[in-house]
């Protein structure tokens, strides 16, 4: 019988190797001709952890450290592993309710799963940190985790060195190829922005295998294919924290801004703008609240004025107004102009002279004669050689240009203002026609022309130099070198219009050696030391409504050898020579001697420190701001009494000896009205007495 | 193994040596997808607490199972094979009384100290035995239709009992005795008309059920007209083609949808039409009720694609011995016992899955081999079951890791993790190696 189906043995064993075959067949699509599964394999069990490198350190000019890194502690949860934690005890310690517990548990869960480890409670303070960190047996699920966070040893030059910030979704589509991810940090202003790409350093790349439940199984390949994160490069700059820390002291309940440069480089060596703040308040888990108050402040503290703002540069504008004249030869050093209290230039008696007298260009930068600069200008505008008006004003502009007026310097920070050279153009849209009179208040820096502080200072820098200047920059060196070129535009020497002759220089210097020896700057005499000043005093206008003057103040020092340029501006202080310029005196002192020498002077310092300048407009905006806060605050506490009085009644009904408590707890309400009434009453008084 | 000379004699080493080769690449399989790093492997090794070292007693199990039955004389197995037989059946119905729910199916008879038997992975040896008995009797005329039909049933009674105690999987292995049956005679036509029947129910999933019809209907017409010279002569022809036509077209509208809303499990349905790349819509099924409506956060292929990512990420040459960041990650379920095929897969690539399979392609065709050398039909049935049994639990295990087959629980012969199919396995072969010895005796 076996014999019979002999041949079915074959059939059998073409059958199964048939089979076999057809196996063999998908194993070479799977296996040979399908590289998707070995991307999907790939995305399903590395996990690539990104390794944070130390960003580099900010240095002053000698070598103190502006800002520095720390480790800040977060606490982070894997709430599936969270089972078991004792939450009444964390949420004691953390200061939230259970309520709170349950919804950030919610959240996180939402956000990103339950078994991946998220931000619970960010930025520990070192006393909570302490606390849970003696208590973290009790919260099975949570660990506490690193973050380098920056400190501020110095708390100062907050809008100069910038904050860094968690990046959002708009910064990581404008830094595609950059590599930044969700929940990096990256400088969002100051230098921490200008400098990130030195400052970030190199991340590094740990690849991990991990399960079918994200959990990490250990390393893939043993690091073969990890990259090591590289620290940020430090920054050497050339603030002087001494200098930085007295301008903000000088310029404490004040509005405004100083600038100073090294003329002989270029270097900032402080850049104060007022009012500032803490940059510490901008770390810690408070991060959000302080930010939040800062931006609403009315005095725009997160504004660098140094850069930020543009102002009429008022009388300061003379002396390039002077240069200008000298340069084209409308006036020598011995023309004369007397003012018998107006400009009479153009018929309508503007603009005003304060000191009625003859002046010449010594004596008219002194005493900051406006009849003289309105002369000059007028003579530059209406030179026959020029032809119109338009390129008369063209040529000035030439010379304006090359002190680096009317476009960006380039200073190494950024949301820098251009400030404004009124052009031909300009003039010839707003007017149509325009002749000298029509523009006649550019000559006192009034007008259209409009200058930032670091323009300002840096116009001082190239007066100082007698005719060159270097960018204005706070960054001297980066550690490791210049990798991506960024300081190669500081050193380029740029230089004003050749036809300027030292002579010309010689003559503004003379003027503004006078300010501070006999003219409007008189009071702010650096003792023993030469200082070539302007004053400035800027009229300005807030909603069309005339506003306290600006006080602006220019100076270099000393006149030989400059090594300081400044300018100071106080917003709404009145005249120049009142505010400005003894802060610029005391800072040059300062910079000059590294001290300040004189009890008088050091009380000085302390008697500016403490006047108040804030101007009217933001100051009421303050109060209306404070007033509305605290009448929410006292509603606030209200209902909080009100709230707990009704608990109580409802827990404890039927206790009889309650009342009591209820009436003391209403009295701190009684107790604030009969306080105000006091006030009241001893206003009162005051105004009988 | 007893080194006795009377024992030993007539005893085909190169199945035991396959066996043992098998046998190794299994635990080393299993270790593979239970290793871990950082675990003092050898440690837990000798504690026996891990699927491997568990693996390992069974085999010393197994040894002694074998053992016994090389001494065992061959009569014995001819003697008491209808007796086995009966008494498997017997523990399969006492199943329906007695039986453990373990996974969904009732088909587990508890033993005590945690042992559980599954009296259908024993039936099949007996299953074996019984129809090699049958075949083999004097007065069994195979060509005729009769014995075609007791044959079928002795191979079919256990799948019966089977699908009652919901092991489908297991159900469908008694298929395989119709390989065994059609060497001894039974009609190639049933053969092609099994397969016809099988592209007509693929057919049925993947094509829209009307165009189907219209497709049947087009053939039988094209078949009448150009056998219209034989229908004249002979009209008995038409009629078979119009019944088939009806068959064909009843089963496609009315057979297969009963079959998957009424028979199978719902989570059966869903894989057969996953396996198509369908959809199958649970609200069809009769036993929808039966499984709790949790909502369904991967979808049912979750399984076939992580096995087929992780063999085919394998690549050519594979990650290498203990890299598979699959295995390792524990992405495919049930890794160790039906998926441990995709262990290999990831560690040894394309060649090492051809190397292991030509293993148990050489092992198919030695059995086979082995199968036309008896001298008696009960034997050579014997040995064919053995084959066919392994050859099919190989390719639907296999061909599901890659997803050419939907997922049914059975494992892969020798190298699953599992106690009752190991030894289920040992026996068959040990028991074709005990008759091979003594193929010089004509048993019946």
């Amino acid at each position: 019988m076996s014999v019979f189906n002999q041949s079915r043995s074959r059939v059998i064993q073409i059958i199964f190797a048939a089979v076999f075959v057809v196996i063999t067949a998908q194993l070479v699509h799977l296996q040979l001709f399908s590289p998707k599964y070995k991307m999907a394999a790939e995305s399903n069990a590395i996990f690539r952890k990104v390794v944070y490198p130390d960003r580099g350190i900010i240095f002053d000019k000698k070598g103190k450290a502006l800002l520095q890194n720390t480790i800040s502690f977060d606490l982070v949860v894997t709430p599936i592993e969270s089972k078991g934690t004792d939450t009444l005890a964390l949420c004691n310690l953390l200061g939230i309710d259970t309520a709170e517990y349950r919804k950030r548990m919610r959240d996180i869960v939402f956000k990103n799963t339950a078994v991946r480890p998220s931000v619970f409670e960010p930025l520990l303070t070192p006393e909570l940190y302490a606390k849970l960190y003696e208590n973290m047996y009790k919260f099975p699920g949570f660990v506490l985790s690193e973050r380098k966070a920056r400190t501020y040893p110095y708390s100062i030059a907050a809008n100069l060195l910038g904050y860094i910030a968690e990046v959002d979704t708009g910064f990581l589509r404008k830094h595609r190829e950059e590599g930044y991810e969700m929940g990096d940090y990256a400088g969002m202003t100051g230098l921490e922005r200008s400098y990130e790409k030195v400052l970030m350093g190199q991340r590094g790349v740990q690849r991990f295998i991990k399960d079918n439940r994200s959990r990490i199984q250990g390393a893939y390949e043993n690091g073969m294919y990890d990259t090591a994160a590289i620290a940020g490069k430090n920054l050497y700059t050339s603030v002087d924290v001494e200098l930085q820390q007295l301008g903000e002291k000088l310029m404490q309940n004040k509005v405004g801004s100083i600038v100073a440069i090294d003329p002989k480089t270029g270097g900032i060596l402080c850049m104060v703008s007022a009012p500032t703040y803490d940059p510490n308040y901008l770390t810690g888990n408070q991060r959000r609240k302080h930010f939040a108050e800062l931006l609403v402040d009315p005095r725009t503290p997160l504004n660098n004025r140094g850069l930020g703002t543009y102002y009429s540069p008022g009388s300061t504008f003379k002396t390039v107004v002077g240069i200008v004249g000298l340069t084209e030869g409308v006036i020598t050093t011995h023309t004369s102009v007397s003012c018998a209290g107006f400009f009479p230039g153009c018929g309508n008696g503007k603009p005003k002279c304060l000191d009625k007298g003859t002046f010449t260009l010594r004596t008219a930068i002194a005493h900051s004669d406006n009849t003289y600069f309105a002369t000059v200008y007028k003579r530059i505008l209406d030179q026959n050689r020029y032809g119109t008006a338009d390129s008369a004003l063209r040529i000035f502009n030439k010379y304006a240009y090359s002190f680096g007026l009317g476009d960006r310097l380039g200073v190494d920070l950024p949301s820098e203002k251009k400030g404004n050279i009124p052009t031909s153009q300009f003039y010839q849209k707003r007017y149509g026609k325009f002749n000298s009179c029509t523009i006649i208040s550019n000559a006192i820096g009034q007008g259209e022309v409009n200058t930032t502080l670091v323009q300002l200072a840096n116009v001082m820098a190239t007066i100082a130099n007698k005719g060159w200047y270097y960018t204005p920059h706070l960054v001297d060196s980066i550690e490791g070198g210049d990798e991506y070129e960024l300081l190669e535009q500081y050193k380029v020497k740029h230089h004003a219009l050749e036809t300027i002759s030292d002579s010309v220089y010689e003559a503004v210097h003379d003027g503004m050696q006078g300010v501070m020896e006999f003219g409007t700057g008189a009071a702010a005499q650096v003792p023993g030391i030469v200082v070539c000043g302007k004053t400035g005093t800027v009229e300005n206008y807030s909603h069309g409504i005339k506003q306290k003057d600006h006080a602006f103040f220019g100076a270099f020092a000393p006149r030989n050898n400059p090594r300081i340029a400044i300018a100071v501006m106080c917003e709404n202080a009145g005249f120049g020579a009142q505010s400005a310029a003894p802060i610029a005196s005391l800072m040059i002192e300062k910079y000059l001697r590294d001290s300040i020498a004189g009890d008088e002077r050091k009380k000085k310092a302390e008697e500016i420190s403490k006047t108040n300048l804030i101007p009217a407009q933001m100051k009421a905006e303050m109060a209306r701001r404070d007033s509305l806060k605290q009448v929410k605050e006292m509603q606030q506490i209200q209902k909080k009494i009100e709230d707990n009085s009704e608990l109580n009644n409802d827990e404890e009904p039927e206790q009889e000896p309650r009342p009591l408590k209820d009436s003391t707890k209403k009295k701190p309400v009684a107790h604030v009205a009969v306080l105000i009434n006091d006030d009241k009453k001893r206003k009162t008084r005051h105004n009988i007495l | 193994m007893s080194r006795n000379n009377n024992v030993s004699q007539g005893i085909d080493w190169l199945v035991v040596w396959l066996y043992a080769l098998l046998l190794a690449i299994g635990v080393l399989c299993i270790f593979m997808a239970e290793y871990k790093t950082g675990i003092d492997w050898l440690g837990s090794f000798l504690s026996g607490k891990t699927s491997y070292s568990k693996q390992v007693i069974f085999a010393g199990v197994c040894f002694i199972a074998a053992s016994f039955i090389l001494l065992a004389d061959s009569k014995l197995f001819t003697a008491f094979a209808n007796l086995l037989y009966a008494f498997g059946i017997v523990l399969m119905l006492a199943t329906f009384v007695i039986g453990k729910n373990i996974n969904g199916s009732k088909s587990w008879i508890p033993l005590g100290g945690g042992f559980n038997l599954q009296p259908a992975e024993l039936c099949k040896i007996f299953t074996a035995l019984a129809l090699a008995k049958y075949l083999s009797r004097q007065e069994t005329d195979f060509s005729k239709v009769k014995s075609q039909v007791i044959g079928g049933i002795i191979a079919l009674a256990p799948a019966a009992l089977s699908i009652l105690q919901n092991e489908t999987g297991l159900a469908l292995v008694y298929f395989s005795f119709f390989i065994v049956m059609y060497r001894e005679g039974l009609p190639p036509g049933l053969l092609i008309v099994g397969i016809s029947f099988g592209v007509l129910v693929v057919a049925t999933l993947v094509v829209e059920p009307n165009v189907l019809a219209i497709i049947l209907t087009v053939i039988a017409v094209l078949t009448i007209y150009f056998l219209r010279k034989q229908i004249k002569k002979q009209k008995s022809i038409l009629t078979i083609i119009v019944a088939v036509w009806f068959v064909c077209v009843g089963v496609q509208r009315f057979a297969v949808p009963y079959i998957f809303n009424n028979v199978f499990q719902c989570y059966q349905s869903t894989r057969i039409y996953s396996m198509v790349g369908k959809d199958y819509d649970c609200e069809l099924n009769r036993h929808k009720g039966k499984r709790p409506d949790k909502p369904v956060k991967k979808p049912d292929d979750y399984n076939v694609r992580q096995s087929k990512i992780a063999i085919g990420s394998g690549g050519l040459l594979g990650k290498g011995f203990l890299k598979g960041t699959q295995t390792r990650g524990k992405y495919v379920p049930a890794q160790p016992t039906d998926f441990i095929f995709t262990s290999w897969g990831e560690a040894f690539g394309f060649i090492g899955c051809v190397s292991f399979l030509a293993v148990y392609l050489f092992l198919l065709f030695r059995i086979v081999k082995i199968a036309e050398r008896q001298r008696s039909t009960f034997s050579r049935v014997y040995a064919y079951s053995v084959a066919s049994i392994l050859f099919f639990h190989i390719t639907v295990n296999v061909c599901m890791t890659i997803g050419l087959f939907p997922i049914i629980g059975i494992p892969l012969p020798l190298i699953s993790y599992g106690g009752s199919s190991l030894l289920t396995f040992t026996v068959l072969i040990f028991i074709l190696i005990r008759l091979d010895a003594d193929r010089q005796m004509v048993l019946r």
